[in-house]
Order: C-alpha cells, then structure tokens, then sequence
C-alpha cells in the first residue's frame, strides 16, 4: 500500500539563476498538505520567483522539487498548473467581459460551463450574478482580484499560489478575501500567500516564511 | 496573356524618346542646384544605377524567357524564395528560425496559389508568366510576414503578462498566444486588404497600368488586376499564417514557460 502523501510540495538545494544573477539560492523546504504558509520578506527578495517554481511557471537552475512526491519536471506542466493554481498580484482579467475569463479554466479543460456552480461561488465572494455580463474594465480592482481569484479556484487545486493579491485593497474587500482564503484552506486546500502585512500572516497561517536576499531566512511553525 | 505580348509591340518605345524624356532628370537637378540641396551627385548616381540595374534585368529576363525551361524557371523562383526568406527573417529578428519559418510560409502561399492559378488556366508555366507573377506575390509575401514579425515580437514583450496569467491557469501555449497570433496575422495582411479597398480610386495599380501603357484595352487590364489582387490576398493570407503560427512557439520552452 502507498503512504499517504504528507509532503506535497519539498524544494531541495533550489538555486534560481536569472541573468547571471542569483535570484534564490540553496533553498531546502518541506510543505506539508493541508498547510497555509505565509511567505515574508523585503521586496526583490525572491519571494515571487519562489511561488513561480511551485507551479512551473519556471524551471529551477540547479536542485530539484519534487510535488507529491514526484519531480516537478516530470509532470507535464499544463496539468500541473491546474492543480497548483498561481494568483497574481496585479489581477489581469482578459477577453470584453467577466464571463470570457471564468469560463477560461472550462474552455481549458474541455468542461461545459456550471453555472450553478458559478453562482455559488460568486455568492462565496459576496459578488452578484449579473457580474458574468459585466465588462472587465468596469470593474474596481477589488472586483477585479476576487473575480481573478474564483478563475483560480473553480476547479479546486491541491495548492493555491498568492502572490500579493491583498496589497490594493481596500479594507471591505481585503476582508473578504482573506475569509475566503481561510476557507478555502478549511476546505483542504494548501496555501502559500506571499504578503507584506505581518499581522495578516499570524492571524492566519500555520507556518512563516521569510526570504531575504534569495535566501531562506526563517521557516517557523506558529500554530 | 498573349495580348500583352502583342499590345506591347504596338506602343514601343524609341531609343530617340527616352533620350528627349531624360531632360526630366536635368529638371530634377536643376532645382536641386538651385535651391543649394547637394543632391545633385545622388541623383546622377541614382539614375545611372536604374539604367544599369534594369538593362541587365532586361537582358538577363530576355534570356531567361528565351530558355522555355521548366526546371530552370522553377530554379528560379526558388532563388526569389530563399532570397525573400532571408529578408523577411531579418525583420524578424528574434524569431527562432525565422528562415526557416519564413521560407516555409512563403513556399506554402507561392506554391499554393501559383498551383490555382496554372490549374485554373488562368497563367501557363512558363517563364515569362510565372517570374514575374513570382515576383510580385513572393515580394508581397515577404513584406506581410515581415510585419507580422514584428508586431509579434512586440507583443510578445508588452502582453507576458496575460500569457502568463493564461499558463498559471493550466492553458496550453497555443491557447495562451492565440490572441496574439491572431493580432500579428492581422497586423500583416492589413496593408493588402487596405490597398485592395482603394484599388482604382487612390492610384491605378502597377499591372493595370502596365498593360494600358502596352495598348491593352482597360477592359482587359482590369482582369489582370483582379487576378494580382486574387494571388495577392491568398499568398499574403497562406504565409503570414504559417509563419505567425510557427513562430510563436519559439518565445516557449519545452517546460510551456515563456523565455
């Protein structure tokens, strides 16, 4: 019999190596699943560059990851982007309306569109559901994050990349976001959330961790 | 086009006249020294290299048309070919294998519509139709692809991040770039189209007329023009769709990440 996988995701000796110049380096970690990591530290730190090689979005220059126990690098990358999904900071929303960008992740996986399951989503993040025909550049940023996020989340991944996506809210709507997450990972989702707000990372992950200059500073479990 | 052949001999011109229309250049140099613009010397420099220049093209497609040689004729559109890849592939730089790519689209659009067309009856395989015919449509192809290189390298650097967005979704690169792609194609046969729209109102084109000035009916010319239009739009559409869809795919690395 297999052993239940515990580590989903687990860098080992990760050098990162972007124009001649080390971007991260030597970076050994073990992610458990089921857990919510916040990832600190100063700008250019490496934190970005660190969510981007969890979902292959880039290739690491030297050491190996392993997710589910199995290299990255055997995985083909379309397959396992959609189980680790990545949010970005900016949200970019593409096509004329709200629709063209959740039904994307459908189209994608050659699905017909759940509209029930939609509905219930958009009820999740407090948004109306005559938002589908709305056109994306009418939308607040806030709008435009949460309607990012559920394209990120519609089809449940295993781990969820957030790369600062509370940074241009507003309080409302920071709050909103930050039930969710926590929600979601209650649900089983793993979490690593990149932030600069200290008070956030406690009040909800499990686990710290903090990259200074492309190096692994501080791993530390707080709860 | 057999008439062409014959209407030219009806309107020849005499060594006499172009010696009389040449003190159209001394009016050229003329203002120029007027007017203290120095560029007289670029000017006789100019002329002189057109005359030479089309001499020898006019001895050279004289020979060339006296062979009657398929394999030659072939020979030589493939020498236009490879000449018309390396161009367009100079455009684009920063397309992997641009020549490759380049000849593969301008091959695919010639061969396909000179295929029609000979099929059609419309031309024969013979030198003196399909050189020139080559020309005209490998040269259009070339300046569309050109286009669409580099509106593609363009996007490519200003759209990452909605390619990226895409890909951290779990898209593939095809689905990723589509939009793109789709742009640069545009981006590439719009000339073409535009010029067709204005066909006859902004300016009489080249092939009309050429065959008005030989003595041909306007009637007659205006289904040469046609036929260019037609050969036009299906080489220039044919090869910037293969070259943009070719060459996407080399701003990805085997891992689907953007380079």
């Amino acid at each position: 019999m297999r052993r239940p996988i515990l580590e989903i995701l687990k860098f080992k000796d990760v050098f990162y190596v972007d124009n001649k110049k080390i971007v991260l380096e030597n970076i050994s970690l073990s992610i458990d699943c089921g857990d919510f990591i916040s990832i600190i530290g100063s700008s250019g730190s490496g934190k970005s560059t660190f969510l981007k090689l969890c979902n292959n979005l880039i290739s690491p220059s030297n050491g190996n990851i392993t997710y589910k126990d199995k290299n990255i690098l055997d995985y083909n990358p379309m397959k396992l982007r959609q189980e680790i999904s990545y949010c970005f900071q900016t949200p970019y929303l593409f096509g004329d309306k709200v629709i063209d960008n959740i039904s994307f992740p459908y189209f994608i996986r050659d699905k017909k569109l759940n509209i029930a399951e939609i509905r219930s989503l958009f009820n999740l993040f407090k948004i109306d559901n005559d938002f589908l025909q709305k056109h994306v550049k009418k939308l607040s940023g806030g709008e435009k994050q949460r309607i990012s996020l559920i394209r990120s989340i519609i089809f449940k991944p295993e781990v969820l990349l957030l790369d600062e996506i509370t940074s241009a809210l507003d309080t409302n709507n920071c709050e909103i976001v930050e039930a969710i997450v926590k929600q979601l990972n209650e649900n089983g989702i793993t979490i690593l959330w990149v932030t600069h707000n200290l008070e956030q990372s406690r009040k909800y992950a499990n686990k710290i961790l903090t990259i200074e200059n492309g190096k692994l500073k501080y791993f530390e479990v707080i709860r | 086009m057999k008439t062409l052949v014959f209407g030219a001999l009806e309107t020849r011109i005499s060594i006499t006249s172009l010696l009389i229309a040449s003190c159209l250049v001394f009016i050229s140099i003329f203002f120029s020294y007027y007017q203290k613009l120095k560029l007289e010397k670029e000017t006789i420099i100019g002329i002189l290299r057109a005359i030479i220049q089309l001499i020898l093209v006019g001895y050279v497609l004289n020979f060339i048309f006296g062979l009657k040689n398929p394999l030659f004729t072939t020979f030589l559109v493939f020498f236009m070919l490879f000449n018309a890849a390396f161009n367009a592939a100079k455009r684009g730089k920063g397309i992997r294998h641009g020549f490759s790519i380049s000849f593969i689209a301008i091959t695919t659009g010639t061969t396909i519509t000179l295929s029609i067309l000979v099929m059609a009856g419309a031309i024969k395989y013979e030198p003196y139709q399909i050189i020139p015919i080559s020309g005209m449509i490998i040269s259009n192809a070339m300046v569309a692809i050109g286009l669409s290189y580099r509106q593609l390298i363009t996007n490519f650097e200003n759209r990452r991040e909605e390619i990226e967005t895409k890909l951290a979704l779990g898209a593939d690169i095809t689905i990723s770039s589509i939009d793109i792609v789709r742009d640069s194609i545009k981006t590439g046969m719009i000339p073409t189209i535009d010029s067709m729209k204005t066909l006859g109102i902004v300016a009489l084109p080249g092939t009309m007329t050429g065959l008005i000035l030989a003595g041909v009916s306007p009637m007659e010319s205006i289904k040469y023009q046609i036929l260019v239009t037609f050969m036009i739009l299906s080489t220039t559409a044919i090869a910037t769709f293969i070259a943009c869809y070719l060459g996407y795919k080399g701003f990805f690395n085997e891992r689907k990440q953007l380079k």
